[in-house]
């Protein structure tokens, strides 16, 4: 119960979750790519793990998930980026960053309706 | 497993659009368009090419990359699936190519202008991320695709700088995100479970334990969330409708199909015997709950462009049925069969119909400078052609003959028959009345004469008429076209006699009605009083039935639910599994 791969993987799940409710429940863009980007390092946690269990055979590890981790995490790398772009954009053309729409969509029973 | 005649073309199409790409941004200015003008003609080919390599043999098109076959190296595959969906995009993109000319034309005088650079390097982008989402043989290569087309999709929604769109965008981006970490979570379960990510070496090894049931649940979903399936639609509305009409074709008609396509191969290829008839039936529930929410709300839309990314909405809907109807209960597996061709058929039809109808949406915003449905009288006479495609492409979309979409409702209908499901059929034919019914709004308020002399307020382009012309026609023509071989051999031959004549005319009439009782602001009547006296209440029943599918919806688009209906529908889709 207490070997490695077991505790990695146990705190990759903990990860994940802190990450997901984060995600829901931070109304801010910011915020919510930290949380992102918290699910992410639970996943390449447990990829890691995975690896490790994999290296049983006697070899360090199973290069494989490193090599597909290395890829993981630049993809991540990659969306962070893209989406601070966006915000930053966001920031520079309205004066609050938020998520919302500007006008919240009034039910349409408030308009002209025959 | 060995190279195939032909296996090259594999990565010629995928590397074509990227190699384009990357000259035309190294070169940057006006050189973009014109590149990726030279490089939708040569996609073409190559597709073409592909799929007459494919025709030959009617095997599946293999290419090992560097020799090595898999689980040492990874293979890329185009089946009979991949090379009907490689066709139909390359000729979607040659449409929006056409069509994006005249609003994507670097202005004269400036050596290079933002948006249009933009565009035409990311539309060549697209499209190679889409056809490596095709011809992909590995989860993880498949992963790295849908991202590719991701970032390169979001950016289109904010080609316009506005604070609304960018707003839009972010929204896209991080709730597409989250759908991808929890893909990405499912293939390394898998990996960890069974030690390859090959889906044909997979397919051998697979069966129900918990670890495959979870990472099957989390694929599930975050492709659902990046197709936006209804309820986890946040942020597909906004993101559609704000982009400029050229990027929502593009949004609208391909990119959600790269992520469907994915839920796709995931299901048939690799998971066919681990589904159940509870979790596919789900995803048909969800796919039902698409149609009515997404039809509905549309119906309630005060802006074209708004109505036509809720039809979006619905139409995935249509393409999520197939999953249920090609489930074999005697072999608790799901079947290739006819609802696989129905489904792959609905897909192309919708992509080909969507674009042409933002398309033409477009050219009447441009034309009008707004698209406010109830001021849009006098349209019809400014701009014959736009409407006339929107009509067509709206005449696609509800599934009469000879469309395409007729030939894979009969297709599916087909199926729903033989396995005696008959809800989805029902769900079908609701589906197609109320599409009738929105596209009858739009043409009822566009065909109105105006009031006051209209006049154009920007000059409209021809070629771009055309192109979405072409393109709803070949949508509507696309029930004729005998693609030759397997999968789409068991396509019906659209009829055009009496009964079909008679069903359209049906469909047309009770879009009609329910136009008259759910649309939003109905032309006048010229006898009001003494016929819709009596019908006021009906009318007002009808309102309130809208209004409240208009509040759910918009209840369902606020984060904290959907990011809980993220989570309901992975344990859902869990306990569906087990079931």
């Amino acid at each position: 119960m207490t070997d490695a791969p077991t505790l990695y993987g146990l705190c990759a799940a903990a990860l994940i979750g802190l990450g997901v409710y984060g995600f829901i429940v931070n109304p801010q863009p910011l915020r919510k790519l930290l949380a992102f980007n918290v699910v992410g390092s639970g996943v390449f946690v447990l990829f890691g793990a995975i690896a490790h269990r994999g290296g049983a055979l006697g070899w360090g590890g199973d290069p494989v998930p490193q090599a597909l981790l290395i890829t993981g995490i630049v993809v991540a790398f990659a969306a962070t980026a893209l989406a601070v772009a966006l915000l930053l954009r966001l920031a520079d053309e309205a004066d609050s960053v938020t998520l919302a729409d500007a006008a919240p969509a009034k039910p349409d029973v408030t308009a002209r309706d025959r | 497993m060995t190279t195939t005649p032909g296996g090259l073309l594999l990565v010629l199409a995928v590397l074509a659009p990227i190699v384009g790409m990357l000259i035309a941004f190294t070169l940057g200015g006006r050189n973009a368009q014109r590149i990726a003008s030279v490089t939708i003609v040569i996609g073409l080919g190559i597709a073409i090419a592909i799929a007459a390599a494919w025709a030959q043999t009617g095997a599946t098109v293999v290419y090992l990359l560097g020799g090595w076959s898999p689980p040492l190296g990874i293979a890329l595959r185009a089946d009979g699936l991949s090379v009907v969906m490689m066709l139909a995009v390359a000729v979607v993109i040659l449409g929006i190519g056409v069509y994006a000319r005249a609003d994507f034309a670097t202005p004269a005088g400036v050596p290079e202008a933002r948006a249009p650079f933009v565009f035409w390097t990311l539309l060549l982008a697209i499209w190679g991320a889409l056809n490596l989402v095709f011809v992909s043989g590995d989860l993880f290569t498949l992963y790295v695709a849908l991202e590719l087309l991701t970032f390169a999709a979001v950016p289109l929604v904010s080609l316009d700088g506005r604070a609304e769109t960018l707003r839009a965008a972010l929204r896209y981006v991080l709730y597409a995100l989250l759908g991808s970490m929890f893909y990405l979570l499912g293939v390394v379960l898998v990996y960890g479970a069974y030690g390859t990510l090959d889906i044909g070496l997979l397919a051998a090894r697979v069966h129900a334990e918990p670890a495959t049931l979870a990472a099957a649940a989390f694929m599930t979903v975050g492709l659902l969330a990046k197709t936006a399936l209804f309820p986890l639609h946040l942020w597909l509305p906004p993101a559609h409708a704000g982009a400029p009409p050229a990027a929502s074709a593009v949004l609208s008609g391909l990119v959600i199909k790269g992520s469907w396509f994915l839920a796709v191969r995931l299901w048939f290829d690799v998971l066919p015997g681990v589904v159940t008839l509870a979790s596919a039936q789900l995803l048909g529930v969800l796919g039902a709950a698409a149609i009515l929410a997404g039809n509905v709300v549309a119906l309630r839309q005060a802006r074209l462009k708004l109505l036509v990314a809720y039809s979006t909405v619905a139409q995935i809907g249509y393409l999520f049925l197939m999953f249920p109807l090609a489930f074999d209960a005697g072999a608790a597996a799901l079947e290739r069969g006819g609802a696989l061709a129905g489904g792959t058929l609905q897909a192309i039809s919708h992509a080909s119909a969507k674009a042409a109808m933002f398309m033409a949406a477009g050219l009447i915003y441009r034309a009008v400078g707004h698209d406010r449905i109830a001021e849009l009288a006098g349209v019809g006479r400014a701009l014959p052609l736009s409407v006339l495609t929107f009509a067509l492409a709206g005449l696609a979309l509800m599934g009469l003959p000879p469309s395409g979409a007729y030939a894979a409702k009969k297709l599916l209908l087909d199926a729903a028959e033989a396995s005696g499901q008959w809800w989805w059929a029902s769900v079908m034919d609701v589906g197609g009345l109320l599409t009738a019914a929105y596209v009858v709004l739009v043409l009822v308020h566009a065909l109105r004469p105006a009031t006051e002399p209209r006049e154009a307020r920007a000059h409209v382009s021809h070629r771009a008429q055309i192109a979405a012309l072409a393109l709803a026609l070949c949508s509507l023509l696309l029930g004729f076209a005998a693609l030759g071989p397997a999968p789409l051999d068991a396509m019906p031959k659209p009829s055009l006699d009496f009964g079909a004549l008679a069903s359209a005319l049906l469909v047309l009439l009770g879009g009609a009605v329910l136009a008259a009782g759910l649309g939003l602001r109905l032309p006048p009547l010229p006898s009001r009083g003494v016929l819709t006296a009596p019908l006021a209440p009906v009318r007002r029943a009808t309102v309130a039935v809208g209004a409240t599918f208009v509040r759910v919806d918009a209840a369902l688009r606020q984060w904290p639910v959907a990011g809980l209906a993220l989570i309901v529908a992975a344990i859902g889709f869990g306990a569906a599994l087990l079931a």
